[in-house]
């Protein structure tokens, strides 16, 4: 690039190949991308979306932080993210042979469970705890929601180590800065 | 084929399901030097647009791409540090 000062309005042309080298250079000099994303749920079926892209996002170099809240610290709560479960009743997405209804009867979510469990098992799908590790040792930022501790008595004890608590303000300080931002 | 590309590694990601080929594959990365190249196997349907994509994005270079019966081949070379 030549040092000439370029008008107000006036076009400015550069070949593929310099643009190319610029964005490149400019993209180093932001630093990796980040991604910011809010888990807001705690059932088996949505704890898998944030984590696929959470690991996917670190593995691609991006910088990756997933705050957890509501019922979604349950994918981060030791006495619960081994057993998260799928409700079929009011989820007519839920590829159960009976009608919907039915679902009302006990011992039907551990069946709805049980099938997700399994299909994603054939397909070799990892298991929460398994995605969860996975993402730390990626480097992904997990926080806890201070408010949801709060709420639904969940001491720092019980989350999983390297489980940070945060509030909204400092979720907020670090996807201020996101690229990508995600509330799922 | 003639001219095979020799790969230093190779990963074998089929039948596993997205993310994980991508996932291994960064950590089959962060073992190998600059230079060096990795074949990684897929079945995954997503593979085809989604290495180009992690090579884009990562900035290692994707030197070959071949599907065969459902099984996707990538040949990626390491970047420089």
């Amino acid at each position: 690039m030549t040092d000439k000062l370029v008008k107000p309005g006036e076009a400015i042309t550069i070949d593929a190949e310099t643009f190319k080298k610029l964005h490149a250079e400019a993209h180093k000099a932001m630093g990796p991308k980040r991604l910011a994303i809010i888990a807001s749920k705690g059932t088996l079926d949505m704890a898998y979306p944030p984590l696929i892209l959470a690991v996917t996002a670190a593995a691609m170099g991006m910088e990756v932080g997933i705050f957890f809240t509501f019922y979604g610290l349950d994918i981060v709560n030791k006495k619960k993210y081994k057993s998260l479960k799928v409700a079929p009743l009011g989820n007519p997405a839920m590829p159960m042979p009976v009608p919907n209804l039915v679902g009302a009867i006990p011992g039907m979510t551990a069946m709805a469970t049980f099938m997700l469990k399994r299909m994603m098992s054939q397909q070799n799908m990892m298991p929460i705890p398994e995605f969860v590790d996975t993402a730390k040792q990626l480097g992904v930022k997990l926080y806890g929601c201070s408010t949801t501790c709060g709420v639904m008595g969940v001491k720092e004890e019980d989350l999983l180590d390297g489980v940070e608590i945060a509030g909204a303000a400092a979720f907020l300080e670090f996807a201020a800065y996101a690229d990508i931002s995600l509330f799922i | 084929m003639t001219n095979e590309i020799k790969a230093d590694s190779t990963l074998d990601c089929r039948g596993l399901l997205c993310p994980m080929p991508v996932v291994k594959t960064k950590l089959a990365i962060d073992d190998l030097q600059p230079g060096q190249i990795l074949k990684v196997l897929s079945t995954d349907k997503g593979a085809k647009k989604d290495f180009p994509s992690f090579c884009a994005e990562t900035g290692h270079s994707l030197v070959k791409a071949v599907e065969d019966k459902g099984v996707y081949t990538f040949f990626i070379k390491i970047k420089k540090a």
